[in-house]
């Protein structure tokens, strides 16, 4: 299965990897923390808690009855010294909790391993840890594990494929947490019923590889298989990952159950195996903290809801003026606009950037070279959907199939006249989005 | 402890990091792919062949920068596509030519062809091939008097005729096959020799500048068509006038060719019957120019065609 002679279109980019040898550090816990109260795609949870109130490690403070939503948990001990509206990162305004923290962490007296006795106290369980893909997405991971068709699900797919430049989390994680792997991928698989597992790590991590497949041979896992994926972008992206390994087109739109795969990325796998050991719910987070900005980059384990600024100060503060910071890796994550935002589930790398690396390249005249065409995994025409963008032609765009594209970016990567194409693409599918529904 | 918050960060859209192959680097590397045969072409028709090069690079250049200047439009010639259309034009004359007729050649390129449409990735046909086309039409003369190159041997003369005059009016001696693809024929600058012209094509398709698709069928097409048509032979066809100058480094420019790779077979095997079509049967002895053209003028069209079959219901896989 990893010997898959056709690939999917993906490109070179520079691996920027130096914190692959950095060892997580546990980050202390900051004098506040801002926990937002939209951490997951869906629904934003509403607060249990209000100013004045104490809480403790692992305490839920936010929910909701919204069929996709998942619980948030405080991350801390302290005091509640307000519930506020803050600016998202997003742009729009979001309900967040802060806390002062007492730092002495203690834990909420309710947490205790969950006890499993059939699939549907599984799925509950999941919810309650306030589990959402790790990876980036923040899609509520119950809903994940709870499909329609179950019973036409036979793998899972753990995603190990860490393409994005400069971040090593993911890597640091299966290194360091490998056994959590093992033990969530063995309990999702035995919950849902799957035969099958495969663990889909890059070639750029043999160590990781390595250590998996040792483990995993040394516990008697012969159903779970480690796949090696090309060190290429973007191996780690889910409709890319599920072609790779299971050889199985997947149309946007398309649920990976449908075509019978369950797929979670390897954190979401690793927190799930440990939920299920300690009970302790999703309240901190492994991050790859880098960028030209950062004093001293590394890898740490930060509470959720910890302030980006607070963030870089425990990773010796910015050795030059920030001018631009990602949540997220270079090709796929968000500027944001301040170092004030909170830290979210989802967030797996902060990166400050101050020289050239922050600056938009200038944009030169199309050349109709056409590297965006050949760049992109589902050989979809960027070009042409400029141009269509241009005359606002929602028919062009549709009958172009615009909504295939998955905003990976890679047509903008290696455009030579630097066009924002990956920007291009997104204001297009918004407005095939707006004509329809008109 | 009071933090100080940095509350001015630059926005933008993802990816927030790029290729660092730009615009300026595609087209310098064209430009080096183009050393072997300048090389051949300073050997074999001496200075005149550099300063033709040099005057044709700087006239480009001027008309861009000053078409640029006077309509108060970004500067663009720092991306060395006039350059490099500087370069072909005087690939595409003999050495002989008045200066004064290549420089008409540089405006027609860059100011008629390229500029007034829109400047970079805007124009609808190859600048320098266009310019060929009208210096072969306006200076008829000049444009078919061939210097005798180094190469050939001592001769009498100062001028002779080239391969294909030889073929389409007689009145010579065809040279060898090896001295054709070596380059020791009578021809324009950066035309004589394919084995320098293969070495920088070779080049280009390596470092992924280019797509052999069009090389690959204009040349597959004209050797095919060659075998098949009695009396002509491929490896001479292959060798002769403009093939693989055109092939490689016209036919292939991005701007002018169609996206999508069947669009390419499609408009290399095009610009493979028209060169033969011209060649064997047309009145001029040359037809590589005329090929790239009329393929240019198709490419709207071919575009068109294979983006609607390939994006069809559940195209574009």
């Amino acid at each position: 299965m990893s010997q898959q002679k056709k690939h999917l279109q993906s490109i070179r980019v520079s691996h920027e990897k130096h914190t692959a040898e950095c060892e997580t550090q546990v980050m202390p816990i900051p004098d506040t923390v801002c926990i937002s109260m939209s951490q997951h795609i869906g629904a934003p949870c509403k607060p249990l808690v209000k100013k004045g109130d104490y809480v403790k490690v692992g305490q839920p403070i936010g929910d909701t009855d919204a069929f996709v939503s998942a619980p948030i948990h405080s991350s801390v001990s302290g005091t509640v010294t307000g519930v506020e509206m803050i600016r998202s990162v997003a742009g729009g305004e979001d309900q967040a909790i802060v806390i002062e923290t007492d730092k002495k962490q203690e834990a909420w007296e309710e947490i205790k391993p969950p006890t499993v006795e059939n699939r549907e106290d599984f799925v509950k369980a999941v919810r309650a840890s306030g589990a959402v893909g790790l990876g980036g997405a923040a899609f509520p991971t119950h809903i994940k594990y709870n499909p329609q068709n179950l019973d036409e699900v036979d793998t899972l797919i753990v995603n190990g494929a860490e393409c994005e430049p400069f971040i090593t989390s993911d890597h640091r994680l299966m290194l360091e947490n490998t056994q959590d792997i093992i033990d969530g991928a063995v309990l999702v698989m035995e919950q849902l019923g799957l035969s099958k597992g495969y663990i889909g790590i890059e070639e750029n991590k043999p160590d990781a590889i390595a250590l998996l497949d040792k483990m995993l041979a040394e516990q008697n896992h012969p159903e779970i298989k480690t796949v090696t994926l090309r060190a290429r972008y973007p191996q780690g992206a889910e409709r890319v990952l599920v072609y790779e390994i299971t050889g199985k087109t997947m149309d946007a739109g398309v649920l990976p159950a449908q075509l019978g795969v369950i797929l979670s990325n390897v954190t979401t796998i690793a927190f799930i195996g440990q939920y299920f050991k300690t009970g302790m719910p999703l309240i901190s987070k492994r991050i790859t903290v880098d960028g030209s900005a950062v004093a001293d980059p590394k890898n740490i384990l930060v509470p959720i809801g910890t302030r980006i600024a607070d963030i870089v100060a425990f990773c010796g503060g910015y050795k030059a003026e920030p001018k631009k910071i990602l949540m997220g890796g270079p090709m796929m994550g968000r500027a944001i606009y301040s170092d004030r935002v909170p830290l979210v589930k989802n967030n797996n790398a902060i990166l400050a950037f101050a020289g050239p690396q922050s600056i938009v390249a200038e944009e030169t005249g199309c050349i109709n070279c056409g590297r965006c065409h050949k760049a992109c995994p589902f050989k979809l025409l960027p070009t042409a959907f400029a141009e269509a963008y241009d005359n606002k032609d929602a028919e062009r765009l549709n009958a172009l199939q615009v909504n295939q594209c998955m905003e990976c970016g890679s047509c903008a990567y290696v455009c030579p006249a630097k066009r924002p194409l990956g920007f291009i693409n997104k204001l297009s599918k918004a407005l095939v989005k707006e004509e329809a529904s008109k | 402890m009071e933090r100080q918050y940095h509350d001015n960060l630059i926005v933008s859209s993802a990816p927030h990091m790029v290729s660092p192959v730009d615009t300026t680097k595609v087209m310098g590397t064209v430009l080096l792919a183009l050393a072997p045969a300048f090389l051949v072409g300073i050997y074999q028709f001496g200075y005149r062949a550099a300063v033709m090069t040099i005057v044709c690079i700087i006239a480009c250049v001027a008309f861009e920068w000053l078409f640029n200047a006077a309509l108060k439009r970004k500067q663009t010639v720092s991306d060395l596509s006039a350059a490099l259309t500087g370069v072909l034009i005087a690939f595409n004359v003999p050495s002989s030519l008045p200066y004064w007729m290549a420089v008409i050649g540089c405006f027609v390129a860059i100011v008629i062809v390229k500029q007034v449409f829109g400047g970079i990735g805007q124009n609808l046909v190859n600048p320098a091939v266009t310019a060929r086309i009208v210096l072969f039409i306006s200076f008829a003369t000049e444009m078919t008097t061939w210097p005798i190159p180094r190469g050939a041997g001592a001769v009498d003369a100062t001028t002779g005729p080239t391969p294909l005059g030889i073929l389409s009016e007689g009145g010579g001696k065809l040279p060898s096959n090896l001295d054709m693809f070596l380059g020791n024929i009578g021809g324009c600058i950066g035309e004589v020799s394919a084995l320098a012209l293969l070495i920088g094509g070779i080049f280009l398709i390596w470092t992924k500048v280019i797509s052999p698709i069009i090389p690959v069928c204009f040349l597959g097409t004209v050797f095919v068509l060659a075998l098949i048509i009695p009396g002509q032979d491929p490896i001479f066809h292959l060798c002769a006038g403009g093939l693989m100058l055109g092939a490689f480094f016209c036919a292939t420019d991005y701007v002018t060719s169609p996206i999508m790779p069947m669009g390419k077979v499609i408009f290399g095997i095009g610009c493979g019957i028209f060169t033969i079509l011209i060649r064997v049967y047309g009145s001029y002895p040359e037809g590589v120019s005329f090929a790239i053209l009329l393929m240019n003028i198709l490419t709207p069209h071919i575009d068109n065609f294979c983006i609607s079959r390939a994006y069809k219901k559940g195209g574009g896989k």
